[in-house]
């Protein structure tokens, strides 16, 4: 009876001892900066090697980040809009200023409609000169060429293309109007065309990621076997199985983040390159539009799927390789 | 310190490497393991270092029974035995310094303690002046007595040695002999598998004797 007793108290005695070492903070951040040292320093060792992995990281990581930025810079240009439909209904140049009032007050009362706004064709002149940079050219015309507008909002109810394209009909069955048109076609368009792309974007996202992931697994497999034997002599003289994954895992980590860091690189380079001719092209069309990367948000979620991916890859190798790597 | 209560171990494959084996050693005491190669000298030390587990029978280390210890706590057990091996297992990729280091990084030491205790080692060893060498570049008696300084160097209770000088000659056998002698009467256990007889006689410590995996003959140890 009595030699469990005396089992337990050494047992406990251990535990408290270790318990005691690797909760000391110092300690335990002293030895994981270690560790991540010494992983940095033998990628260094074989950098031509490390790096030719990290590249092979750094494209999967850059391409679907650099999809995704233009993507949003595509989406950018459709600028302030909502989300909702509007419509320009154009009245015929002979309907006076009352007449166009009067009918803006009707128009409102209709179900189909949550908001009327009338542009006075002074109004759109301003406008117009303002926005356009024509304003030379059109001080130069006699009379005022444009016409009163009202921008109409359908109701949430009647925003789906049918219920749209109906209420089109009845403006432009409307006597005074010259011209009824669904104005945001084609950014509602647009944005059906980003959201497809947005979709492939994650796959591809997806399946670059598992790629990232088998290409650090690979690699960490390959340090594992290379280092059978140093594994084998830290198991011998009492390495537990988690200080023998640290080394592995922190590599992973490494990988990742100078795959990221690589990719950043990649998707800049990619972004200087083309924002001079798209802002020319951009300028053809009288647009200040230009690309825009957020460099450093970019750089910070890069590197934090780069360690994420890295982590779970060594994770994985690990997992599967350094158990089975026992002294006989 | 080391207690054996009818321990058998057999491989996959129904070899029968150690049959009933009991025996103890006193804490404090220094033995020798011999008998002919294939005897089931290392199988005893491995299944005291927990690489090989016992099918049958009791094991007992330091009053703790490990014989069914869990996987999770072997490292903990380990950290308690010093092994010195035959082929000594260096690693070759590091220094004299790094390789003495390597136990007390495992057990978490901070930086500071570890230069102190490896250099301590290092001078019992007579090897203060190699620390900044590699392996690679010492004489084999010299990489013998690294192995030892590495396992001695986290101070564990009991020494364990498969053929410690097995590769070296008689003059340094004696040596590393006597080294281990002088751990011993600092009051840490030392078992020492070897087949020189000539040598073990030499020296006055109790000896258990194999004999296709029975102990034959435990001239002087505690049966």
């Amino acid at each position: 009876m009595k030699r469990p007793r005396k089992n337990l108290r050494h047992s406990q005695h251990d535990w408290r001892e270790q318990l005691r070492r690797v909760l000391s903070p110092r300690t335990f951040l002293q030895r994981h900066a270690q560790v991540a040292l010494e992983s940095l320093g033998r990628l260094y060792r074989s950098r031509v090697s490390s790096l030719m992995t990290a590249a092979v990281i750094a494209i999967a990581l850059a391409m679907p980040a650099g999809l995704y930025l233009l993507l949003d810079n595509l989406g950018r240009l459709s600028g302030s809009w909502d989300g909702q439909a509007s419509m320009s209904v154009f009245l015929k140049n002979s309907v006076p200023a009352k007449t166009a009032d009067a009918l803006a007050k009707r128009v409102r009362e209709w179900p189909e409609v949550s908001s009327v706004q009338l542009v006075t064709p002074e109004q759109a002149l301003a406008e117009f000169s303002e926005r356009s940079g024509f304003a030379d050219v059109l001080e130069a015309l006699d009379e005022n060429p444009l016409p009163t507008v009202l921008v109409v909002v359908p109701a949430s109810d009647y925003a789906d293309p049918a219920a749209a394209s109906t209420l089109r009909d009845r403006f432009s069955r409307l006597p005074e109007t010259e011209l009824a048109q669904l104005d945001l076609q084609w950014v509602q368009r647009l944005a059906a065309i980003l959201d497809i792309a947005r979709r492939g974007i994650l796959v591809i996202s997806c399946l670059l990621a598992l790629a990232v992931l088998l290409m650090i697994g690979n690699t960490i497999r390959l340090e594992i076997q290379n280092r059978r034997e140093e594994i084998l002599v830290t198991k011998l003289i009492g390495a537990t199985n988690g200080f023998v994954r640290r080394p592995f895992l922190y590599s992973g980590i490494w990988y990742g983040v100078l795959g990221a860091v690589i990719a950043w690189v990649l998707v800049e380079t990619g972004f200087l390159l083309l924002s001079e001719p798209v802002a020319n092209l951009a300028g053809l069309y009288q647009s200040d539009f230009h690309l825009e990367t957020l460099p450093f948000q970019l750089l910070w979620v890069l590197v934090a799927a780069g360690m994420c991916l890295g982590l779970l890859g060594s994770w994985l190798a690990v997992g599967r390789h350094l158990d089975a790597i026992e002294p006989s | 310190m080391i207690r054996f209560t009818n321990v058998s171990k057999r491989y996959p494959g129904g070899y029968e490497a150690l049959s009933n084996i009991s025996f103890h050693m006193e804490k404090g005491a220094m033995a020798f393991l011999t008998g002919h190669s294939g005897a089931g000298k290392s199988t005893l030390l491995k299944l005291i270092a927990l690489i090989e587990r016992s099918t049958r029978g009791q094991l007992f280390l330091d009053d703790q029974n490990v014989s069914r210890i869990s996987k999770r706590r072997i490292p903990y057990i380990r950290r308690k035995i010093g092994f010195i091996f035959q082929e000594h297992h260096l690693l070759f990729d590091r220094t004299v310094f790094d390789n003495v280091a390597l136990p007390l990084i495992i057990a978490g030491y901070r930086y500071q303690d570890i230069g102190r205790r490896v250099r301590a080692a290092l001078d019992k060893l007579g090897l203060l002046n190699k620390e900044r060498l590699y392996p690679v570049t010492l004489s084999g008696g010299e990489q013998q007595r690294v192995g030892i300084a590495r396992a001695v160097v986290n101070k564990p209770m009991l020494l364990l040695a498969d053929e410690p000088t097995g590769n070296l000659d008689p003059e340094l056998s004696r040596e590393i002999m006597s080294l281990f002698s002088l751990f011993n009467d600092v009051g840490v256990s030392v078992l020492i598998a070897s087949h020189d007889i000539p040598l073990i006689q030499e020296l006055d410590y109790p000896v258990l004797s194999l004999e296709h995996g029975r102990l034959a003959n435990t001239a002087g140890a505690n049966a």
